[in-house]
């Protein structure tokens, strides 16, 4: 046993009631200086609650905290970082309308004569990104910019904010390899400097990469805190759900190439100046065809104009040989499609609304505002949806904002899914969701192409695309640059592919 | 069923009780208050008096709680009554039929509607800006139509409207009570009401699940216009005239106020009809009380702000929380043992 005063943050019995859920009953926590605690759980376990409970975003309803063996209570975010205690949310709250460099420096501007120096500032804030290879317009609106950049820009000022602690909520989850690999060694640095990391993910590979410590929630109660190195990732899982995984999703090995039946959707030089340059594509009933790239490298952008989110200029699409309207959302949707945006805070979730109305949304809306669907049948449909997926919340009436990260991802995905989809784009669709769900709903996926829907899958995460595609697409610069197919789909032949794909770009 | 009834009674006691309060305590000054008696088949009282009163402010109201819940606002309603008005007596007094009159009126609302919400939904201006614009122009487009002087008119038929009565109640009341139960079912028996929640609280995403966004924004400027077009006719029927200055001013603040007063968010989303009407029920009344209870008129204002801060205040979130937090903590403190490890 540690002595107290080696902890830089100890926090015991922790208690937080939310009105029809208990999310934390008496979680005891203890951070050492100069290392790096992963803190695990499923979905809904209580992981943010509790963080948020450490820097006062949520009066905690019982419990001491200790920051170097002194109480400590902050009241709200700021008193936490003036206390040394830097973090970055699961949802990016940052000022989307105030430029780059004014939300790494808010509230604490460098100053001249009583002004706002925007000279200094802006030229820190570029000295800052590089750290990060993140070489961006600093006076450009933070909103102009993909919500993995603006994860970068939330780090960079949570790492420069902090003195004594640093919590990351789920930090990588729109991250792709290289970035997560530089985030890493920024930790690592941070870690020899003597700060405490706090970092919550679901990616259990990099739990065993960078971590000292485990502690794992479940159902808002401490299931035990025990050192990475001594804890098998099958007792930690099973720590994590309270029972067995029969296999991860990572383990799964390329599934047989189904023979790929006649492509019934085709699209044609499909494109749109500006967003992404004009490709070839061609989806079989039942297929799943992955697409892979580096942020910024057009795959959000080919999801956007396959759904009509941004209308295409050129080129064509038929389904069965005939002509497919997608020049808007509604179009496509009316056309049996279906897409599962990336950024769920802004164009996923409708929060105020409640799990039921988020759940029955699109098909309401396709049906029209004069054909209502019965109260029964939407309690009927959010019910099923609330099994299957497994989203945990107290009652289908809750407000969705009022859900987990990771549950409120399950619950637009159901939205998808109640409409009965022929053609459904995921783009990173299991992002923030824990090992047990991510397998389940992977199987739910792979029913439902059996069923005969096709699929476009968007993910920075390899394994999983390698797992199910039959297919890989592989981005660059706004453009389709490789097709990988059968045999040819492993990890390493899509990072080759990315990689070469780079060499011929000037430096 | 008994379950969304409670729910309602949940949403609509702050209201009710603010109402039954200002009330009472109306009552308390002015003793013959809740007085109701029966002459020539109507009604009369100070309560028909406040129902009466009330009638512009509750039309507009209904309106602007839809535009408010797709997070909007329409600051044009009180000019648009003036255009109304102004149309109305403009055509009556040309000899036009009632029948022809109220159309071509209705039609001017939901145009004004129409305008606010192309430059909302499709120009994407902010809607303040956007329906700043016919606020400052729309009293100079009802000073053209009445060439400048109070437009007057003596047909029965329209007059009707301001000051007849029906079932034993004026006019403009069963206006308003018809009509605001028209919209209220329109949009709660059909899927309307979700989808213009939906647009109001996250308007990219409600886009990208199929909601026609576009289409149900200019709808709720169409029918925030079409409340002006009624609000106006009545304004007009119960004068006999159309003053273009005086017609609607600052009404859309008390549509507004009213709309708040009843719970509804200005940052868009969840809304609930009555509890707007019941909005603006309390400030006729608190207008109507004060004028009653003879305070000096230069207090009326003041008193008027107070209550209505007073009802504000109670209804924020922080005093909410603040609220929840007590009960709560009454509720816990017993049972909570030190938890020591
Ligand atoms: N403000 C709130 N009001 C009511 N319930 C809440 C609130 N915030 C969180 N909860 C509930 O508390 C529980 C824990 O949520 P929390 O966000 O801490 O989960 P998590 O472990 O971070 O999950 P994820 O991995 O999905 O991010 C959930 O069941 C959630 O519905
Ligand atoms: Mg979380």
């Amino acid at each position: 046993m540690q002595s107290v005063s080696s902890y830089v943050l100890s926090a015991t019995g922790i208690d937080k009631i939310f009105p029809g859920a208990r999310a934390l009953n008496g979680v005891d926590f203890s951070l050492a200086r100069g290392e790096v605690h992963a803190l695990l759980g499923e979905n809904g376990a209580g992981k943010s609650t509790l963080i948020k409970c450490l820097t006062g975003a949520y009066r905690r309803d019982g419990g001491r905290i200790l920051l170097d063996g002194v109480d400590v209570d902050p009241h709200n975010t700021l008193e936490a970082q003036k206390l040394g205690i830097g973090t970055v949310y699961q949802e990016v709250n940052l000022l989307a309308n105030l430029t780059v460099a004014e939300n790494l420096f808010l509230g604490r501007q460098p100053r001249r004569f009583g002004l706002v120096d925007a000279r200094a500032m802006n030229k820190q804030a570029r000295a800052l990104l590089s750290e990060y290879d993140l070489d961006i317009d600093v006076t450009a609106e933070l909103s102009a910019f993909s919500v993995a950049v603006q994860q970068v820009i939330a780090i960079a000022r949570a790492v420069d904010l902090s003195g004594k602690v640093l919590i990351l909520d789920e930090p990588t989850a729109s991250l792709d390899t290289h970035e997560v690999a530089m985030l890493f060694r920024i930790v690592r640095r941070l870690k020899e400097r003597g700060l405490g990391i706090i970092f919550i993910t679901h990616f259990l590979e990099q739990v065993y990469e960078i971590s000292d410590r485990i502690t794992v929630l479940r159902n808002g109660q401490l299931v035990g805190t025990r050192e990475t190195a001594a804890l098998p990732r099958r007792e930690l899982i099973a720590m994590m759900l309270g029972r067995e995984l029969v296999q991860e999703v990572g383990e799964a090995k390329h599934s047989e190439t189904k023979a790929p039946g006649e492509a019934r959707f085709r699209f044609r030089s499909f494109g749109r100046k500006g967003h992404i340059q004009p490709f070839d594509l061609d989806v079989a009933s039942g297929e799943v065809v992955g697409i892979a790239g580096l942020l910024g490298s057009g795959r959000t952008e080919t999801a956007e104009i396959l759904f009509g989110a941004e209308r295409a200029d050129s080129g064509t699409a038929q389904a069965d040989g005939r002509t497919l309207d997608l020049s808007s959302p509604r179009a496509a949707i009316r056309e049996k499609f279906g897409f599962c945006p990336e950024d769920r805070k802004v164009d996923g979730i409708v929060g105020d609304l409640s799990v039921r109305e988020n759940i029955v949304l699109a098909l309401q809306a396709r049906r029209g505002w004069a054909r209502p669907i019965s109260r029964s049948e939407q309690d009927r449909l959010a019910d099923h949806y609330i099994k299957a997926l497994d989203i945990r919340t107290s009652d289908r009436e809750k407000p969705i904002r009022l859900l987990s990260g990771g549950n409120q991802q399950k619950a637009i995905l159901a939205r998808w899914l109640a409409t009965n989809p022929e053609f459904l784009i995921l783009d990173e669709p299991t992002r923030g969701i824990d090992v047990g769900a991510h397998a389940e709903i992977i199987r739910l996926i792979e029913t439902l192409c059996e069923n005969g829907m096709s699929l476009i899958v968007i993910s920075s995460e390899l394994e999983e695309l390698v797992a199910y595609s039959s297919r890989v697409l592989v981005l660059r610069d706004r453009a389709h640059v490789a097709e990988l197919t059968g045999e040819e789909v492993t990890t390493n032949a899509i990072i080759e592919a990315i990689a070469s794909a780079h060499e011929g770009r000037p430096a | 069923m008994t379950g969304t009834l409670k729910a309602y009674a949940v949403r609509l006691f702050p209201q009710v009780a603010a109402l039954a309060i200002i009330l009472f305590m109306v009552s308390l000054a002015f003793p013959g208050f809740f007085k109701l008696s029966f002459q020539n088949d109507r009604l009369y009282g100070s309560l028909i008096d406040i129902l009466n009163r009330g009638a512009p402010v509750a039309l507009l109201a209904i309106g602007m709680t839809v535009v408010i819940a797709t997070k909007g606002i329409d600051l044009s309603v009180g000019a648009v009554m003036a255009i109304c008005g102004a149309v109305a007596a403009a055509s009556i007094t040309a000899g036009h039929s009632l029948a022809f009159t109220l159309a071509v009126t209705i039609s001017t609302g939901i145009l004004c509607g129409l305008w606010n919400g192309v430059l909302v939904a499709v120009l994407d201006i902010q809607p303040i800006i956007a329906t700043l614009v016919l606020m400052v122009a729309g009293r100079g487009i009802a000073q053209l139509i009445t060439e400048g002087a109070i437009l007057t008119f003596n047909h029965p038929g329209l007059i009707f409207i301001g000051s007849g009565s029906l079932f034993g109640l004026p006019m403009p009341v069963i206006i308003w009570l018809g009509f605001g139960l028209i919209v209220a079912l329109l949009v709660r028996r059909t899927a309307l009401g979700m989808l213009i929640e939906a647009v109001g609280v996250n308007r990219r995403a409600s886009r990208l699940s199929g909601v026609s966004t576009g289409v149900l924004l200019i709808a709720a400027y169409m029918l925030s216009g079409l409340c002006a077009a009624l609000a106006g006719i009545i304004a007009a029927a119960d004068i006999r005239g159309a003053d273009a200055n005086n017609a609607g001013l600052w009404l859309e603040l008390d549509a507004i106020l009213a709309v708040v007063v009843g719970g509804t968010s200005l940052l868009g989303g969840r809304f609930s009809i009555a509890a707007s009407l019941l909005g603006a029920m309390i400030i006729q009344s608190i207008n109507t009380g004060i004028l009653l209870s003879g305070f000096p008129p230069e207090f009326n204002l003041i008193i008027k702000a107070a209550i209505i801060v007073l009802i504000l205040v109670i209804q924020s979130p922080r005093a909410q929380s603040a609220f929840i937090w007590l009960s709560r903590a009454r509720a816990t403190e017993p049972t909570k043992g030190q938890e020591a490890k």
